[in-house]
């Protein structure tokens, strides 16, 4: 797949990259990568189906809206995928890839080599296969063995030790004792044993770093939402472009429909809706007219406002929760991974193990070369081969189950948090509701109503129009034609049918009643028959009471966290048998998290809306849920996707089920270990019994990991 | 004995012909969507992919 430079009409050529939910099948990535080349302005597109991914080569001119309202009229729904910033990542996962590859090819060769020795080969034979193994052993040692190398090293000169210590003084011994072997026509040389060793490590390794979370700049992308300069409307009635930086309290902003808010501010002429799905991952427009607050960030939908600023730059709610988030990261301190703790036992034991038999065996009056080999022999037997591959192979198959169940692991020690977490923790909109704007009552049930609705619905973007016109799309219904489609900012949108006019927008333009109700309502009408008022309004997600129910099985009391109102949260945690804490701020939330935090409790945070940024961060655990804002899922530890809440009880069963198996992991290759020493320290291990040992106990790890192929359930 | 001289070298080649193919790939990106890889080959092509 050859990416164009250039686009045909000269103009500049751009990628963008974006999750795609749904992608299931071979039809699907034919469906993306056929479809999307039909839109002007796109050169091509990649489906990348293991991270759900899809890239697209396109005009510089396209914007991303454009080509997610073109993949979503292909049945998937995408977002932008923010967060490209894992090259660094990738760059390390290939090099380990490629010394994996080294080591593998190596292991082979003088695998071959030494089967012959041990069948029996003698003499000169012997000698010249020992130096065959030397020349392929030292090359690849030096290419494969260089990130543990590298990094032992570093860890030395700063005084401390890691896992890497133990690895490359074993190998680096093991080889410099085999060529003397060698070299001096010795009967045992270990080449196949180190070479074997770094095989079976950087597996491991490579594993690892396939689970590693990328890299990336929440807060940097948060404040990227702020527009750059805002249209400015001075004391004597002129206006000015002025940067958003330079805004003080009490000036006058323009912003016009479509434009993004460059400030905190109030409404002071105007009637317009705001989208403040930013802020709070709720795709309900709110409705604005003078006296209203509005926040920078969130998008102005219908019509011109002026707006006094109250709060500008750094002072803006928005910096508020980047400044929240920064903080939580630098407080949460780094956890310290279960390989790492076993790592920080595991190397002094074993150095002190191979000194010991030095020791013991000079003590006991054996020569200088047979006390090395004994010590060197300590260290090849205990080497952390299977003890590398314990965790990530868990980690790697787990997370396979859960990509499967539709569950995106970010970070492979996730699983180890949550596995540990205590009490879990819920925001309302989005996560335990769909955080959706859908269409309650109202909707007409006449065929042919129900077909100029849809048509009229088509013709706008408006959230509300949107939503009806999905509904009624997945219903089935058959559109009217309409002419002299006419949108209005702000009031509705008009048209005729034949003679008589059909409008849908807001009731009091349409001519219906006016409502007293403060809830989103849209009118529809044609003329000469009866009005219909839908409402909207958001709806739990389906199998929310289920996933509570499991939640509680598996033993936590889960409670709501939301800024709504009291009354809304109240409804919903009454329906679902939970406590609720309503009317919080992104600080409020931050705080419980801390409070819980400082009584020793691992909160699992679920949330979506930017709203629960600093919270998300907080938490020892965190998941969003795939429709959430973007900077919830730069936060959270885990996305899932679709629109049930059962992943959540199912990832924290399927952590659980990982952390038994590698706990089972570690007894194993602890166990084999043991039996193992024994024969080490008595000078009875032989190149044959070393290589049996590695590979057996290894083996015997990546097949009780391989249970978990099935454990998201 | 002999045919060692011979036998070895060739395997030798042949591993690292191995080892260079494998190097390529991993630079051409073609592990980067092994399960798309995999579904790939049910995508009925009538026309060439752009």
């Amino acid at each position: 797949m050859n990416v164009a430079a250039r686009f045909d009409d000269g103009g500049e050529v751009t990628t963008s990259t974006f999750t795609v939910d749904g992608l299931r099948c071979a039809a699907c990535i034919a469906k993306l990568e056929a479809g999307l080349p039909q839109l002007s302005g796109v050169v091509s597109a990649r489906v990348n189906f293991t991270s759900k991914r899809v890239r697209v080569d396109h005009a510089a001119t396209l914007a991303d809206d454009d080509l997610l309202s073109a993949i979503d009229r292909l049945g998937f729904q995408a977002r932008v995928f923010v967060g490209e910033n894992d090259a660094a990542t990738s760059r390390e996962s290939r090099r380990l890839m490629t010394a994996l590859a080294v080591a593998g090819f190596a292991a082979m060769n003088v695998m071959l080599l030494s089967v012959s020795i041990w069948s029996g080969a003698g003499g000169a034979t012997r000698t010249l296969f020992h130096w065959l193994s030397a020349a392929i052993a030292l090359p690849a040692i030096a290419y494969a063995g260089r990130p543990f190398f590298a990094s032992a090293w570093s860890a030395l000169r700063h005084g401390r030790t890691n896992m890497d210590v133990p690895i490359s003084i074993g190998v680096t011994l093991t080889a410099a004792m085999s060529l003397y072997e060698t070299a001096t026509g010795g009967a045992h040389a270990y080449f196949d044993g180190a070479v074997m060793l770094l095989l079976f490590l950087l597996a491991g390794r490579f594993l690892d770093s396939a689970m590693r979370a990328r890299a990336a700049d929440g807060v940097a992308a948060l404040m990227r939402r702020v527009p750059a300069d805002v249209l400015v409307r001075l004391p004597d009635g002129a206006t000015q472009r002025r940067l958003a930086a330079e805004l003080a309290p009490g000036m006058r902003m323009l912003v016009a429909a479509g434009e993004r808010i460059g400030a905190d501010g109030v409404v002071e002429e105007g009637r317009s809706s705001v989208d403040c799905s930013l802020v709070t991952g709720e795709s309900v427009a709110v409705a604005v007219a003078a006296g209203d607050t509005v926040l920078a960030g969130t998008i102005n939908l219908d019509g011109p406002l002026t707006i006094r600023v109250t709060a500008a730059g750094d002072a803006t709610m928005v910096a508020d929760i980047a400044r929240l988030m920064e903080s939580a990261t630098q407080g949460k301190g780094r956890y310290v991974r279960i390989a790492d703790r076993a790592s920080r036992l595991y190397a002094p034991a074993v150095h002190s193990l191979a000194l010991l038999s030095l020791a013991g065996w000079l003590v006991a009056g054996a020569g200088v070369h047979q006390a090395l080999t004994v010590a060197v022999a300590v260290l090849i037997i205990t080497c952390p081969c299977a003890l590398g591959l314990a965790v990530p192979i868990a980690q790697v198959v787990a997370a396979g189950a859960l990509m499967r169940a539709g569950v995106l692991l970010k970070d492979g020690s996730a699983l180890e948090r949550l596995a540990a977490a205590d009490t879990v923790l819920l925001d309302k909109t989005g996560t335990v509701t769909l955080g959706r704007v859908e269409p309650l009552a109202g909707v007409p049930a006449d065929p042919f109503e129900r077909g100029v609705l849809l048509s009229l619905a088509r013709a706008s973007r408006h959230p509300l129009s949107v939503a009806i016109a999905e509904l009624l799309e997945r219903e089935g219904a058959v559109a009217v034609p309409l002419v002299d489609c006419v949108e209005q900012p702000g009031l509705g949108i008009s048209a005729r049918l034949g003679d008589r006019m059909v409008r849908l927008g807001r009731p009091d333009w349409v001519g219906a009643p006016e409502t007293g109700d403060r809830e989103t309502i849209a009118a529809f009408r044609i003329d000469g028959r009866a009005f219909h008022l839908i409402t909207f309004g958001d709806s739990i997600r389906p199998d929310a009471a289920a996933a509570i129910a499991r939640l509680r099985r598996q033993g936590f009391a889960p409670r709501l966290l939301s800024g709504d109102s009291t009354r809304v949260v109240d409804t919903i945690s009454d329906a679902l048998g939970v406590d609720g804490g309503a009317r919080m701020t992104p600080a409020d939330k931050y705080r419980v998290i801390d409070e819980m935090a400082a009584d020793g409790r691992k909160v699992l945070m679920v949330g979506d809306g930017l709203n629960d940024g600093p919270a998300l961060k907080r938490a020892f655990v965190a998941m969003a849920p795939a429709s959430g804002t973007d900077v919830s899922q730069l936060a959270a530890d885990l996305v899932f996707f679709g629109d049930r809440l059962m992943p959540v009880p199912i990832a924290i069963a399927t952590a659980r089920r990982t952390m038994r198996v590698v706990r089972q992991n570690f007894a194993l290759a602890i166990g084999y270990n043991l039996l193992a020493v024994p024969l080490a320290i008595a000078g009875q291990v032989t190149p044959l019994i070393a290589a049996l040992a590695m590979s057996g106990s290894s083996l015997l790890v990546v097949a009780n990991a391989l249970r978990l192929r099935g454990a998201a359930r | 004995m002999t045919g060692l001289v011979v036998l070895i070298p060739i395997a030798l080649a042949l591993g690292l012909a191995g080892l260079a193919a494998f190097f390529w790939a991993a630079r051409s990106g073609q592990f980067e969507d092994l399960d798309g890889a995999a579904l790939r080959i049910l995508i009925e092509d009538d026309t060439p992919l752009p």
